[in-house]
């Protein structure tokens, strides 16, 4: 993301406006009233909070009293192996178990991005009506979570939820329980997670890219005689690569963030762990138990993972995606 | 060439109203759920349409309407008792028998449940709450003016700061200028979650948790806003300005008389995502705020759930509740909002 981010802004990045006479100084002292309500809050509520996170976790903390030194013991308990028997064995394994659950629920992605092209590929053709349908398909992203959440509890229900009253007159005679179930939490989640976001960002993410399609290419692809799916293969597929790249990368990013309101409003992270993501493991450790410095080590762990992420999906991105 | 366009279109259509009717059937059930009786609510198979038993008076006393089948006829009875295979009705003509239960339905009438919108809106009660104005209130009610309350402070707040920094850093030049804009870019590929923690205690230590300042502070400012702004003002041409200039306008008048007319489609763009940011905001007021009276709708509704666990019908009015306004905003800024996400490749 913040290649992107980069990248656009030097795009925007003006060449130097106004005259040419110096008057640094002047525009200076209004530059810094202008910027100042705004950098300040910065500083203060976003600036050193990040620089304080890593401060906290490299230390002891339970929230009353001063945080203690504890050097790098938080990230050696959170990350440690320890031989045990023949094998080795994690020191915190929980930490491993909802690494797990979180990369688990990201599964949905893919499935996902795909359902998001066809709706902005639906939504793409001059219809009557196109634009009801698109506020349809992204209203479930602009809900309330909290209120989904428990929209999808009752859905899930075991007994008379719609999704197994529907599965029973379908003639399964014994659907899963889903939250109730540690096999079936995780991919009931998913299933209300694709239903929140298919229509929403990343359909508009692409329909945007959609209408940026030169519609030459089309035309002369028509007059080479490309059907319909060749178009698709050979052109909107490659002019889409950047934008599917990109909602790739913010997708994953959000992932490895994701899973907290569901966790709390339907499952409390079970049955017996199944739906504990790294996000409420975190809450857990930091506003359960006031572990604030092993929970801020997680958080650390967290954003190195999300920060890597970036750098990879950034090289392997300069290879794959077509840039026109 | 037509026909086949024209048939492509249908298949569309189909597909469309396929995908919406699959996205909108949780919704509508919400809404179906939320006008039940409670007698309704756990009815398998589900009913759609919301309906309770129907009643007959007889003899000055209600009892349930059952449909009585016998010798081809049809006859409406009052069922005065149920025992196990068996039906004690009421006939017609008042006369007491005993019929095998299968002969006997019970009849059911459509009904809409609106009591349990106003049940829901009274369930929690709130002995101070929304600034210590509201005595023993409603629990919803107090939730909504905080959540308003803050919300409307957050995004007014927040489209001042930003503009005003975004002009900054869009047409001033100063020292340091581009490295400062580079740190906001920065933060903003920190995940929330990390912030978290060292935010919540530093509102401990000003003593701020569990007041409105610990949901407003944090919110006036935002690095995102800023950039999304300045990017906008960048693209606003210069020659206004310049003119303006000549005829002595400060950076100031500059500000608010040309840039800030000129960039209404960015700044209503930034207003509805923080507006439903901040409204649809749970992690840091669950974490900050622990008195009921300064809960936001999202928490309200958390905490309504716990005592409130299996009445669905309840949970879901309440749901209902809270998602309202947020539509209605959408509907309404939604040209804005998908703009705002095609130009700025950003979420909130």
């Amino acid at each position: 993301m913040s290649a992107l981010v980069k990248r656009r802004a030097r795009r925007g990045e003006a060449p130097s406006r106004g005259p040419e006479r110096p008057r640094a100084g002047r525009e200076g002292r209004t530059a810094f009233l202008f910027l100042l309500p705004n950098a300040a809050g910065f500083l203060v509520f976003t600036l050193l909070p990040v620089l304080a996170a890593f401060g906290l976790s490299v230390t002891r903390w339970q929230i009353t009293g001063s945080p203690s030194w504890a050097g790098l013991s938080n990230f050696s308990a959170i990350l440690g192996f320890a031989r045990e028997g023949r094998g080795l064995a994690a020191s915190d394994p929980e930490f491993w178990r909802y690494l797990y659950n979180t990369v688990f629920l990201m599964a949905g992605i893919p499935i996902g991005l795909a359902l998001s092209l066809l709706l902005a590929l639906l939504l793409n053709r001059r219809l009557r009506g196109v634009v009801f349908f698109r506020t349809l398909f992204f209203l479930p992203q602009v809900c309330s979570a909290v209120a989904v959440a428990l929209l999808w509890k009752w859905v899930l229900e075991p007994d008379v939820g719609l999704l197994n009253s529907g599965l029973r007159s379908l003639g399964i005679a014994d659907p899963p329980a889903w939250l109730l179930s540690t096999q079936w939490a995780k991919p009931a989640f998913i299933i209300m997670t694709l239903w929140m976001t298919v229509g929403g960002y990343n359909c508009v993410l692409y329909l945007a890219g959609l209408q940026g399609i030169p519609a030459e290419l089309y035309e002369a692809a028509e007059i080479d005689g490309a059907g319909s799916w060749h178009r698709l293969r050979h052109i909107t597929w490659p002019m889409l690569s950047p934008t599917t790249f990109f909602v790739l990368v913010i997708s994953l990013i959000a992932g490895f963030q994701g899973g907290f309101i569901a966790a709390f409003m339907m499952t409390d992270g079970g049955p017996a762990g199944a739906t504990t993501t790294l996000m409420f493991y975190i809450y857990q450790r930091a506003f359960r138990w006031f572990e604030m410095g092993y929970a801020s080590a997680l958080a650390v762990i967290l954003f190195l993972l999300v920060f890597g992420l970036t750098l990879i999906n950034w090289q392997v991105g300069k290879r794959v995606v077509h840039y026109q | 060439m037509k026909a086949r366009a024209a048939i492509t279109n249908i298949g569309a259509y189909l597909l469309l109203a396929g995908f919406g009717l699959t996205m909108s059937v949780p919704l509508l059930w919400m809404i179906s759920t939320s006008l039940k009786d409670p007698s309704a609510v756990g009815l398998y198979p589900p009913r759609w349409i919301p309906t309770r038993p129907e009643m007959v008076s007889v003899a000055g006393k209600q009892y349930p309407a059952g449909l009585l089948q016998e010798r081809g006829r049809r006859a409406t009875v009052a069922i005065v008792a149920a025992r196990p295979g068996q039906r004690v009705i009421l006939d017609a003509r008042g006369k007491e028998r005993i019929v095998p239960s299968s002969s006997v339905v019970p009849k059911e009438a459509i009904h809409l449940e609106w009591s349990n919108y106003a049940r829901a809106w009274k369930a929690l009660r709130v002995e101070r709450g929304f600034l210590g104005l509201l005595r023993n209130a409603d629990g919803f009610l107090v939730f909504y003016l905080n959540s308003l309350l803050v919300t409307f402070c957050v995004t007014t707040g927040q489209l001042v700061t930003c503009s005003l920094a975004a002009f900054a850093f869009a047409r001033l030049r100063f020292r340091a200028r581009d490295a400062l804009f580079l740190a906001y870019l920065a933060t903003l590929m920190v995940p929330a979650v990390v912030t978290m923690i060292p935010l919540f205690g530093l509102m401990r230590m000003a003593r701020l948790t569990d007041t409105y300042w610990a949901l407003i502070l944090p919110g006036l400012f935002s690095a995102y806003g800023t950039f999304l702004l300045r990017q906008f003002f960048m693209t606003v041409p210069t020659e206004l300005e310049d003119a303006a200039r000549i005829d002595g306008a400060g950076p100031f008048s500059i500000y608010w008389r040309i840039i800030m007319p000129l960039s209404k489609p960015a700044l209503a763009t930034l207003g509805t995502f923080v507006f439903l940011h901040t409204w649809n905001d749970f992690l840091w007021p669950l974490i900050v705020i622990d008195d009921l009276g300064k809960k936001t709708l999202p928490i309200g509704l958390a905490h309504f759930q716990g005592p409130y666990l299996t009445e669905w019908h309840l949970l879901m009015a309440a749901s209902v509740i809270v998602m309202f306004p947020v539509l209605i905003v959408f509907v309404i800024g939604q040209r804005y909002f998908v703009r705002g996400i095609a130009l700025s490749g950003l979420k909130a």
